[in-house]
């Protein structure tokens, strides 16, 4: 039988995009879902994460629309093509759920996220941990004689650097939002 | 023109603006204020049932048997909790139910409260969608979102829990038709671009088969006559799973029969064979599937379905088609008819001439005996004694069910209600009583194992009270057949725990609830004693005394592939070293 004449790529006809084979490398993704904002509706979410056994690598929440109570949940998550491609519609069939994107696939996110680490020393220690926050423009949010509380924000990974930085100078405690994202341009 | 009402007369209400005529429910303090306003009217007819799992598998006969929602009320805490399995069970075979549930009054909700359970976080998982309404005004609104959720789309279960203080309050009451239900819009009409691609894949195959289910079904019985007609027209084979049964009839010439775990030869060896499968409304579960890398390898897939969530699950396809079956099948044909009706004339014949070798297997064929009544039998006399009367079969879980499968035939959709993707053993009983409700003068059989039946036999009492004349016909092998049926097979003959011990006297048992009871042993007596059960005026217990230790085949053991399928002939070489999961 002669092979189907359909376009890689092409979706739209379907939920899908048309690939040649599933295959097996996980990949993270950055997925920004709009859902009304009712009771219970992270818990939905959630639940559907733990009850399916996929990842969580991220998550926050927060009403963005208050007039026509829509909230943003932005997951991070990680898996195969094919259990990313099963996460999203999945979610879709949340009944309050409006619209699930995918920003990885639409192109590198803008991810930003923010922390508040506290770090306890003196002397030497204390000075180097304020030279450092100074490069990674962490501001002070509070000081004692002892401590220090820095608010930075960006990616990730900035953070986890940050963070490990801190730790032989007297990382005492770390606080973090989970990462917003949106997609570039327009 | 806004009407004030208190929150139980609004249910009520809502109850008849949506068309509704039967509930099914079992009183308690959380929802008296509700049970009151059903004594004040006679519009909404109540079945008072013995237990509220079984009030949930009723709803679901109810539903599956006229393709309206079914409505079950309940009490808070433990009506709750027993509705859950229920549930579950409509949530997995997509039926379209509206379950409300009393709860504490708001202001305990909480703190443990007398019968309180925190039922919205307890359902969640096993219903489309649930709602606990805090507020009068909008209680009527949630209850018509209710019943568009539980029937638009992918059908399913949906609960809305109802604390008590919402029930007294007065409130504004929303008709149906000022109820919001934008928000929720599955698309139905399937992409034409993908369905002329799919005309294209019917006008080339040589060997295609049709691979149904349930939501074939659930589309409606527009969706099977569309279905009928393309499949008479196309000449191709068509197999179903076991929620599909009746889409297509039993007696129709391109009926392989059902595929799967227990499925027909012929149906999974061209499932195996196939180069173009198309799937409509099943989701490839894994009783159909077997060995997923094995599975049909050579076949271009076609899958068209109302959730894309089932789409590309499990077994990736290279065209899929969302949208509701009916919409795609008609449009289908219609580019089909077209582009000239054309077909693979040649491709057919020769895969016809494949199939009939395969037929040829007889892949049903048992050793009958003049001395003990074997299940197959007794299923092949219930076909021919009953076959073409106005009847509804519901069944158990177990061989029985496999054997009903098999070995009854289905000419029309709606006429078969079994529990596919949960596997309840109870569901059949209370299944039938709700299929009687909803067809009071049609045959109504439920075809039970004596173990499963046990398990809401309480509800005799329900039937006797409503004059169901449900007729129960147990194949009684005093096993848990399927069970022992794989330690036999899988686990050394170690029969664990799979006797039926201290059954009751069937007959007397009968009697005490003012049925009739009928026993029958004797392969000779069959006939008679199942004309008298069908005869009979009333609700009739049926115990049929069938050998205990017959197997269900074909069998594919879970981990193989379709081609290596088990037979009677071969049960005994394969005894030694396979798993089944
Ligand atoms: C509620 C529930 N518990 C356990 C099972 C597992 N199970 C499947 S079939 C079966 C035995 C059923 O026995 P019976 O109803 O007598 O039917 P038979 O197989 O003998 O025809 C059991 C225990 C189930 N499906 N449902
Ligand atoms: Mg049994």
């Amino acid at each position: 039988m002669a092979a189907l004449k359909i376009k890689k790529g092409s979706s739209s006809h379907s939920a899908y995009d048309l690939r040649d084979s599933h295959s097996q490398i996980e990949s993270s993704h950055t997925l920004a879902v709009i859902v009304d904002n009712e009771a219970g509706v992270l818990a939905r979410v959630i639940g559907l994460f733990s009850g399916r056994g996929y990842n969580i690598d991220s998550l926050t929440v927060a009403e963005v629309d208050h007039k026509g109570h829509k909230s943003r949940i932005t997951v991070v998550t990680r898996g195969t093509e094919s259990v990313i491609d099963q996460i999203k519609a999945q979610l879709g069939r949340i009944v309050p759920v409006h619209e699930v994107k995918d920003l990885t696939v639409e192109g590198s996110p803008v991810e930003r996220e923010l922390a508040l680490i506290k770090v306890s020393g003196t002397g030497d220690k204390r000075i180097e941990a304020l030279r450092l926050a100074e490069i990674f423009r962490a501001n002070v949010v509070d000081s004692t004689l002892e401590s220090f509380v820095f608010e930075i924000t960006g990616t990730p990974e900035k953070i986890d650097a940050f963070a490990d930085l801190m730790r032989p100078l007297g990382l005492a405690e770390v606080a973090r939002t989970g990462v917003a994202a949106l997609s570039r341009g327009v | 023109m806004a009407r004030q009402m208190t929150g139980a007369k609004m249910v009520v209400q809502a109850l008849k603006d949506q068309g509704v005529d039967t509930i099914f429910g079992y009183p308690g303090g959380a929802v008296l204020p509700i049970y009151d306003e059903i004594f004040q009217q006679n519009d909404i007819h109540h079945i008072l049932v013995r237990h509220e799992q079984a009030a949930v598998h009723m709803a679901e006969g109810y539903a599956r048997s006229t393709g309206k929602p079914g409505v079950v009320l309940v009490t808070s805490g433990p009506g709750a909790t027993n509705a859950v399995t229920g549930l579950t069970d409509a949530l997995m075979d997509s039926i379209p139910l509206v379950v409300f549930t009393g709860q504490v009054p708001t202001f305990m909700v909480g703190t443990d409260g007398f019968q309180e359970a925190d039922t919205v976080g307890i359902t969640r998982p096993c219903t489309k969608h649930n709602w606990l309404v805090k507020d009068t005004d909008k209680l009527s609104e949630t209850i018509h979102q209710a019943f568009h959720v539980a029937t638009s789309g992918r059908p399913g279960p949906v609960l809305i829990d109802m604390p008590k203080d919402v029930q007294f309050a007065t409130g504004t009451y929303t008709p149906p038709k000022a109820a919001r239900t934008d928000n929720y819009q599955p698309q139905v009409k399937g992409d034409l671009e993908a369905i002329t691609q799919l005309v294209e894949l019917i006008e080339q195959a040589e060997r295609p088969v049709f691979y149904t289910g349930g939501g074939v079904i659930n589309s409606g019985p527009a969706a099977s006559q569309l279905l009928r007609e393309l499949v008479d027209a196309t000449g191709f084979p068509i197999t179903s799973t076991l929620m599909g049964l009746g889409a297509y009839p039993a007696s129709g010439k391109s009926w392989l029969g059902m595929l799967g775990m227990h499925g027909l030869y012929e149906a999974n060896l061209a499932m195996h064979g196939c180069d173009l499968m198309i799937n409509l409304g099943a989701r490839f579960d894994d009783r159909i599937t077997g060995r997923i890398p094995d599975f049909s390898p050579r076949s271009t897939k076609v899958h068209v379905d109302i959730d894309a969530s089932s789409i590309n699950k499990i077994i990736p396809v290279e065209l899929p088609i969302l949208g509701d079956i009916g919409h795609v099948l008609e449009d289908v044909l219609k580019v089909w008819k077209a582009r000239g009706r054309k077909v693979n004339k040649a491709g057919l014949e020769k895969w016809w001439k494949k199939i009939d070798e395969w037929r040829a297997v007889n892949c049903l064929a048992y050793t009958n005996s003049e001395k003990t009544i074997k299940p197959q039998y007794a299923l092949q006399r219930l076909e021919e004694l009953t076959k073409g009367m106005d009847r509804y079969i519901t069944t158990e879980v177990g061989q029985h069910q496999m054997w009903a499968a098999q070995f009854l035939g289905f000419e029309d959709p709606n006429r078969w209600m079994t529990s596919g993707g949960l596997g309840t053993m109870g569901y059949g009983f209370p299944a039938s009583i709700g299929v009687q409700i909803a067809h009071p003068d049609a045959l109504v059989i439920n075809v039970a194992g004596e173990a499963s039946w046990l398990m809401n036999m309480q509800e005799m009492g329900t039937a006797s009270q409503f004059r169901t004349p449900v007729k129960q016909f147990i194949l009684n092998n005093e096993r848990l057949g399927m069970v022992r049926q794989w330690q036999e097979l899988l686990h050394g003959e170690r029969y664990s725990q799979s006797w039926s011990e201290s059954l009751p006297d069937f007959v007397k048992l009968a009697e005490s609830f003012g049925w009739k009871g009928i026993q029958v042993s004797d392969p000779a007596e069959l006939d008679d004693a199942i004309m008298e059960m069908i005869n009979y005026d009333g609700p009739v217990l049926f115990d049929c005394l069938v050998e205990k230790h017959e197997n269900c085949f074909p069998m594919i053991p879970s981990g193989k592939p379709h081609n290596e399928m088990l037979l009677a002939a071969d049960a005994d070489a394969f005894k030694e070293g396979a798993t089944l999961v």
